[in-house]
Order: C-alpha cells, then structure tokens, then sequence
C-alpha cells in the first residue's frame, strides 16, 4: 500500500496488529474490545477539549477572558474540573428516591456512548456495521428521554421535575423533524446503513464532491437536522430546560460531583454523535471537500469536520437567545414538521425527474416558496418593526 | 423440539420476566413504569436475536421512547409525583389465579402447536428493504389506513387541547401565554 493509504489504515493495522498477537478463537473478541477502548479514550479526549474551547470562545464571544489560570491559556482546565468533580461531596436529597437518582446518570451514559458504535470515522473504521445502524442510533437516542425523566423526577424537587417536563417535552417535539430530515438521505441513498450512505457521497464531480449538503433537498435537510439536534441535546438557544437563569439547574438540580460530572459528560457526548451522525449524512463522512484533498487520511476529515460543528454550536450558543418553550414548541410543530415533509416530497421528485439543470430549479424553487410562505404566514400576528435604541440621557 | 436455548436467549428472557414480574408487584407506580421498560428492552433484545433488526429498533424507538414516557405523563398528570401506593391484596384472588393459569394454558398450547416437525431451514430474511417493499406493494392499503389513522389522531390530540374560545377561554389564554 503506497503511504498514504497505509497512513489512512493506520488505526485498522494497529488493531489487526494487535489481535494478531492472541490465539485464533480470541481474535473477534480482542478486536472489538481494542475498538471500544479507542472510542471510550478518543472520544471523551475530545469532550474535554471542547470544554476548554467552549468556556474560551464564549468568554471571547463575550468579550472576556476565558479560563486562563490553569495551564498555559487555561488548556489543563479540564483536569482541574476532572479533579474537583471526583473530590467533591455526593449530596443525595433525604428523601429522593436513591436507586432511580443513582441509575439516571449511568443510563445516560451508556444510552450516548451506544449510539457511537455505528458512526464511521473513517474509511473500513466503524464499530458495528449494522444494516439497520441509522435507525440503532435513532432508537438509542430515544432512550435518553426516560434517564431525563428518571434524573428528574426521583430528586423530588419542583425545579428538577418541571426542567425535566419541559426537556422531555422539547425531546419528543424535536424528534419528529430529526427523524424525517434524516429520511431523507436514506431515500435517496436506499440503505440504512451508514457506511454506506457515506460511501454514496464518496464520489467527485470535477473537483466538487456529491456531499447530499450540496442539493436543494440536502441542503434544507441538513439545516432541518442541525436545528433538530441542537434541541435534541438541550443546547442552545434550546436550553430552557436547563437555563441556569430559570430553573437553577433544571433536571440535574440536585446532583453534585461525580454524577454532575456524568450528565455533562453525557450532554456533550450526545451533542460529539449527533453532530458525527449530521456529517455522516449530508456532509459526506470521511470524505474530502475536494478531490486534490485525497491525500489527507479519512479519520482526520472526519474529526475536522466535527471540530467545525463543535465550533459553529458553541459560536451559536455564544449569539441567539434563548428560545421560549412554547416559541420552542410552535417551531417544532408548526414549522419545521411541514418543512421536513416537504423536503420528502421534493427528494422523491428529484430523484424521479432525472438528470439534468431542470430538477435543480425545481426543487430550489419548491423549497424556497414553501421556506417564505411558511415564514410569513406563521410571523404574520408578530409587530416586528426596526429595532430602536434607547440610551439612557 | 426446541432447538439451540442458548445462554443468551436465557439471560435475555430471565431480564424480560424479571422486569414484567417487577413491574406487576412493586408498589411504588414510577418504579413500575422503570420496570416495564426494561422489559420492553428485553423484548427488543429477543426481537434481535432473530436478527429482526426492524422490529428490534422499532420497539425500543416507539416502546421505550414514546409509549413509557406516555405512561409516566400520564401517571404524574393524575397523581402527582412520589406518593408511593399501598397494595392491598385483592379478595376474589383465587378466581383472578384460575383465569390467569387458563389463559396462560392457552397461550402456551398455542405457542407449543406452532412448533414446525423439524427444524426450520434457513431463516426469511426480513431486512428492511424488503418490509418496505412489501409495504409499498402487498400492503399498501393498510398503510394508507394507518396515515388516515395517525391524522385523525393528531387533529383529535389538536382539539382536546384546545383553547375554548370565548370570555373565560381568553382569559385563560391570556394568562397562560407569558
């Protein structure tokens, strides 16, 4: 193999290496454990480095300082919050309910990093190659809702249980348009499978790649999941219900140190794989933007794409306010779910209207007519004039 | 008979019974739910250990993460939250245990006649393509059936929850808006 594909199987020949050194009939089970020690290392490595770009980008965004104490421009930050979540005292309410208070945390964990087994970080470079693996991550997303409820209902606590009703609530709402504007990539690519929906936007026009971002009826699906996900994980500007300014804490009021240290780990992780599985599906996965990119391994296009997601939700967390629930909720229903289903009408219509500039225009127009009609009608009863000043004299 | 129990088909049954037995005796209503949805997940293991990948994710996608959570709303709209539920054992248990045992006689005579002569062949497959294939050809009325359905549901859950117009409507409305 010439360098650069030896350089793109690097983690595949580590691993063939060292299963290589154990006896045949424990070979299967060596391999996948050497692939679940790298997702359970890599992944919450880069947990902690996002907690450090996100508490300084925000601080900038805010025109501060962000940490800067520990280590050089505050990067060992994380290690400081890992040793004090480890040494801090477990506060457990009287009279909340010890069992279920104790499973929440572990239920979320364990939910987040099942749906990692089938992302595919690079070329031959995924855990479990399932045919059905879209819909696996999908169903195990579903069960975060109920460790949600399970953390907040057994703190016994108003906070806790009403942060939680209306994250559940916010949950299911946005779950109807993130399934329905994931369909659509699997339409189209006719697998749901991710290996190989990536592998159907593996090919190159030119030098443009066939990213699903790159047509009309990706384009508005990749903007449809992105809005979606970021309410799937409680993340701004969707965080009412965990707005530190309105319910203390929301559903994790009650929890302190280590388990407090879980549910973050938690939150941020789903917010890794959700974004993992937007790129996968419109953004081409391991694939280079251009085809004299080749060259760079597949594993590093992957993780610099979810560098760029990383950054662009922490650059909105850092710039929209937050959205009130039912504005949340009338977005959820009222918008977004006949927007997704239109786009499910405008990708079967493309691919049924052939090759050619004319299913461009037509689907563009579709879209577009549909995105300002729907706007307009929906904002029509809102008095949103120029935005006035007033300074005090 | 039956052909290859292996330890995992046993584990998987010992949770799922486990779970439903729990959530039949327990008396707190919250741990219940807990309990019946690690049965639902039980039975979403069984379904994919007959490599029915569709209906395996299907379960745990619409058991465990609308169906339960559907049942703790409706639990903690109508009770309120953490009061733990005094069970009394019911009087006519004796009769409750006979129509229990008959049913459960039936289902198993049932399930036990079902059993081919000899062991089966190699499996269908029922991927997902060809569930969607069926259902877009064979199936394609009930499907239509189930759409009619689910937005007659919608429009309903639309109407119940309704604003009633009128003097005492606005007020509510204007007071719950903020």
């Amino acid at each position: 193999m010439s360098f650069i594909q030896s350089m793109d199987q690097i983690f595949i020949t580590l691993q063939h290496w060292i299963a290589g050194l154990f006896p045949l009939w424990l070979q299967p089970a060596v391999m996948a454990i050497l692939a679940v020690v790298a997702i359970l290392g890599a992944f919450p490595a880069i947990f902690a480095v996002t907690t450090v770009l996100e508490r300084k980008g925000l601080g900038r965004m805010q025109n501060r300082l962000g940490p800067n104490r520990v280590g050089p421009l505050g990067i060992l930050q994380p290690v400081a919050d890992g040793i004090k979540s480890l040494t801090k005292e477990d506060i457990v309410p009287f009279t909340a309910d010890g069992l279920v208070h104790f499973l929440a945390p572990l239920v979320l964990v364990t939910a987040v990093f099942l749906g990692f087994a089938v992302l595919p970080i690079g070329r031959n470079m995924v855990l479990v190659n399932m045919d059905a693996g879209l819909f696996f991550f999908f169903a195990i997303g579903a069960s975060v809702e109920l460790s949600i409820f399970m953390a907040g209902w057994s703190s016994r606590n108003k906070y806790s249980l009403l942060g939680a009703m209306r994250a559940i609530a916010q949950m299911i709402s946005y779950e109807v348009p993130l399934l329905l504007s994931s369909v659509v990539a699997v339409m189209i690519t006719g697998s749901l499978s991710t290996t190989k929906i990536v592998e159907a936007q593996s090919g190159f026009t030119g030098i443009f790649p066939h990213w699903y971002v790159f047509t009309p009826w990706g384009f508005a699906g990749f903007i449809l999941f992105v809005i979606a996900a970021l309410a799937e994980t409680n993340r701004s500007p969707f965080d009412l219900p965990e707005g530190e300014s309105e319910l203390v804490a929301g559903y994790f009021t009650e929890y302190s140190g280590f388990k407090f240290a879980l549910f973050f780990l938690g939150e941020y992780l789903g917010m890794l794989s959700i974004a993992g599985f937007g790129i996968t599906l419109f953004l081409g996965g391991w694939g280079a933007p251009f085809s004299f990119l080749g060259f760079i391994p597949s594993w590093l296009w992957f993780f610099l794409k979810l560098f760029a997601a990383i950054s662009f939700f922490i650059w909105l967390r850092g710039t929209l306010p937050r959205l009130r629930q039912d504005q949340l909720m009338n977005f959820a229903w009222k918008f977004m779910l006949p927007m997704a289903l239109l786009n499910l009408v405008v990708a079967g219509a493309w691919r049924f209207l052939g090759e050619g500039w004319q299913r461009w225009i037509i689907c563009s127009v579709v879209l577009l007519a549909a995105y300002f009609l729907l706007g307009r009608t929906l904002m029509r009863h809102q008095k949103l004039g120029p935005r006035s000043y007033r300074y005090a004299e | 008979m039956i052909h290859g129990i292996g330890i995992v088909f046993l584990i998987t049954s010992a949770i799922t019974v486990a779970g439903a037995l729990a959530a039949a005796l327990l008396k707190n209503l919250i741990h219940c739910v807990l309990c019946l949805s690690i049965t639902l997940a039980g039975l979403a293991l069984l379904y994919l250990q007959l490599d029915a990948q569709f209906a395996g994710f299907a379960q745990i996608l619409v058991y465990i993460g609308a169906v339960a959570i559907l049942v703790v709303f409706a639990i903690l709209l109508t009770r309120g939250a953490g009061i733990p539920e005094y069970r009394n054992v019911s009087s006519s248990w004796l009769v409750s245990l006979v129509i229990a045992a008959a049913i459960f006689a039936l289902l198993t005579w049932a399930v036990i006649r079902s059993f081919p002569a000899t062991a089966a062949g190699a499996a269908p497959g029922a991927t997902v393509q060809s569930i969607g294939s069926a259902l877009m050809s064979t199936y394609v009325l009930p499907l239509e059936i189930v759409a009619v359905l689910l937005t007659v549901a919608l429009i309903g859950a639309v109407i119940v929850a309704m604003p009633e117009s009128g003097a005492a409507g606005k007020s509510i409305e204007k007071g719950g808006a903020q």
